[in-house]
């Protein structure tokens, strides 16, 4: 990658392939506002929403490209290839989060439904009437979905890089496309692109896992053959040392709890037709989960190949571009890249229906009509992406990674106010606020005091910092919430005794 | 839904499956055992699914 000429390093056959399906869901993109269309598409049901009208198999291929990001298939291997066995923590993390989603999310798709809601802190807000509770809801939202989607673009990057593109222009170029075609069709874009980029990453995916370990001997192999790297490195391995169990075991359950509290999450679920589509979706989508697995695999097969990068997120962009010819290694850059077309969509757009629903309407504009709604959304959507964008060009990568981290952390702590109300009524809603106000303050501090690190040692033992924050959260607003509600019964009781 | 407490148990307690053998088709048990609950927990959604009170 030194050559200087212009060009000189591009890979031919892998961009024509690559342009190809990025041309096709172009096309499906703007496509898209014309699908089950409604009779206007000026209400934030249906830009934002879709129609609320998506059965159980489009919702699986929404939520299932929405969950498993493109960023997911860079990052997972790439920690898998540095760490070993402690990147799997994401395997734990998405199958243990569908018992959550099926427990959850029906009964609070339910509770959207019959009022009208689009947003979580629109459920927030009809459950407790508590202002300061909404608007803590919806800017953890917006701000914890912020640089997961700068981390979708860093995906497109990636695989732009790969094939020998330099600068910025193609970058923006796939951001306008997206930017344009989000604003026209809303909801409905990724839902229909959802099913290309499913179907595109399936097909890389079994590929991969297919031919790449029979051309490395097998899986017996790859597995012996990254133990003995890690062995020379001296740093990860096969099996995690008995001081990473509780961190691996805490980063699971905390980002599984967190995992649906996100916009982009919790639009694919609002978007669906019943209670019964997220039931369903819950025991079909660990499909997904099993390709999860695999991807992981690539780290490993990666250090098998003798895969060498400066930057580990480069790995399975430089794993493809070395054992397949070049049009196939264009192919599975596309669907990496149309992969984090979808889940940049989406969180757009959940990001948007919060800063409408919840701030713009609450506070600025409260005579908002439904079509000035879907106004301020779709130019918000734009707004959230650029800022993305932005932050990729001018920023250092590591910013992204970092508040993305931050993020998971911060949307944990909104779980109190958008779960405990489904089960019990116990909890007030000034109680939450202070739990989550404690959460925030307290698991950010804590982050930055740690040097930006996932993992805080509690009495000698590595604990995930957004779980342990989620369980200072818990214990604050418990205890408010004793110390509030006694003082409103003392004040009931002498009410009655006049 | 008793049964969904299963995958938590099963996952969670990672002393369980920080092992390397038994081995099956070259995966160690750590890597085949985490894949063999995906499969289980989507059995178990279901089995859910059916005998929720309606």
């Amino acid at each position: 990658m030194s050559g200087s000429i212009p060009g000189a390093n591009i890979h031919w056959p892998a961009l024509i392939v690559f342009v190809a399906p990025f041309g096709l869901v172009t096309v499906m993109g703007f496509v898209a506002a014309r699908w089950r269309r409604p009779s206007s598409m000026a209400h934030l049901d249906e830009w934002g929403l879709g129609g609320r009208q998506f059965g159980t198999w489009i919702t699986w291929f929404l939520v299932g490209g929405d969950f498993y990001t493109a960023y997911t298939i860079i990052a997972v291997p790439a920690l898998v290839y540095a760490a070993g066995a402690y990147g799997f923590f994401a395997l734990p993390y998405t199958i243990i989060v569908y018992p959550l989603v099926f427990a959850i999310m029906p009964r609070l798709w339910e509770e959207a439904k019959r009022h009208g809601h689009v947003t979580a802190a629109d459920v927030v807000h009809g459950r407790y009437r508590y202002r300061p509770l909404e608007l803590a809801v919806a800017l953890t939202g917006i701000i914890a979905v912020m640089p997961y989607i700068a981390l979708q673009l860093l995906g497109i990057q990636t695989v732009i890089e790969a094939m020998g593109l330099k600068g910025e222009i193609p970058l923006v170029a796939a951001f306008l496309i997206l930017a344009i075609y989000t604003y026209s069709s809303g909801l409905r874009a990724p839902a229909l692109i959802a099913f290309v980029k499913d179907g595109l990453i399936y097909v890389v995916v079994l590929t991969a896992v297919a031919a790449i370990p029979m051309r490395l001997g097998g899986y017996g192999a790859v597995f012996h053959a990254a133990g003995t790297a890690f062995a020379a490195k001296g740093a990860g391995g096969l099996l995690l040392r008995p001081a990473q169990m509780l961190p691996f075991a805490t980063l699971a359950l905390g980002s599984a709890m967190a995992a649906f509290m996100y916009p982009h999450t919790i639009t694919g679920i609002f978007a669906s037709s019943s209670a019964d589509t997220i039931r369903k979706n819950a025991i079909l989508l660990p499909a997904y989960t099993v390709l999860l697995g695999l991807i992981a695999l690539l780290g490993y097969m990666a250090l098998a190949a003798g895969v060498k990068v400066a930057n580990a997120t480069q790995v399975v962009p430089a794993l493809f571009a070395m054992i397949f010819p070049g049009w196939f290694a264009g192919f599975a850059f596309a669907a990496i890249a149309i992969g984090a077309l979808v889940p940049a969509a989406v969180m757009s757009i959940g990001a948007a229906n919060l800063f409408t629903r919840n701030i713009w309407k609450r506070y600025i504009n409260p005579g908002a009509t439904a079509a000035g709604e879907a106004q301020v959304a779709k130019i918000v959507s734009l707004a959230v992406k650029l800022g993305a964008l932005l932050f990729i060009v001018f920023l250092p990568t590591q910013y992204a990674i970092d508040l993305q981290l931050l993020g998971g952390l911060w949307i944990l702590q909104t779980f109190p106010a958008v779960v405990l109300g489904l089960f019990t009524g116990w909890f007030c809603a000034p109680a939450l606020f202070l739990g989550w106000a404690v959460g925030i303050g307290g698991g950010s501090w804590v982050v930055f005091a740690d040097g930006l690190k996932p993992v805080h040692s509690v009495m000698g033992h590595g604990v995930y910092v957004g779980l342990l924050a989620l369980v200072v959260n818990l214990a604050v607003a418990a205890l408010a919430n004793l110390v509030l509600r006694g003082g409103r019964e003392t004040r009931l009781e002498t009410m009655n005794s006049f | 839904m008793w049964l969904l407490v299963l995958p938590f148990i099963g996952l969670l307690w990672v002393p369980f499956y920080n092992h390397p053998t038994p081995e099956l088709f070259g995966f160690p048990f750590f890597y085949w055992y985490q894949l063999a609950w995906v499969p289980v927990t989507s059995l178990l959604l279901w089995l859910a699914y059916r005998r929720r009170p309606r």
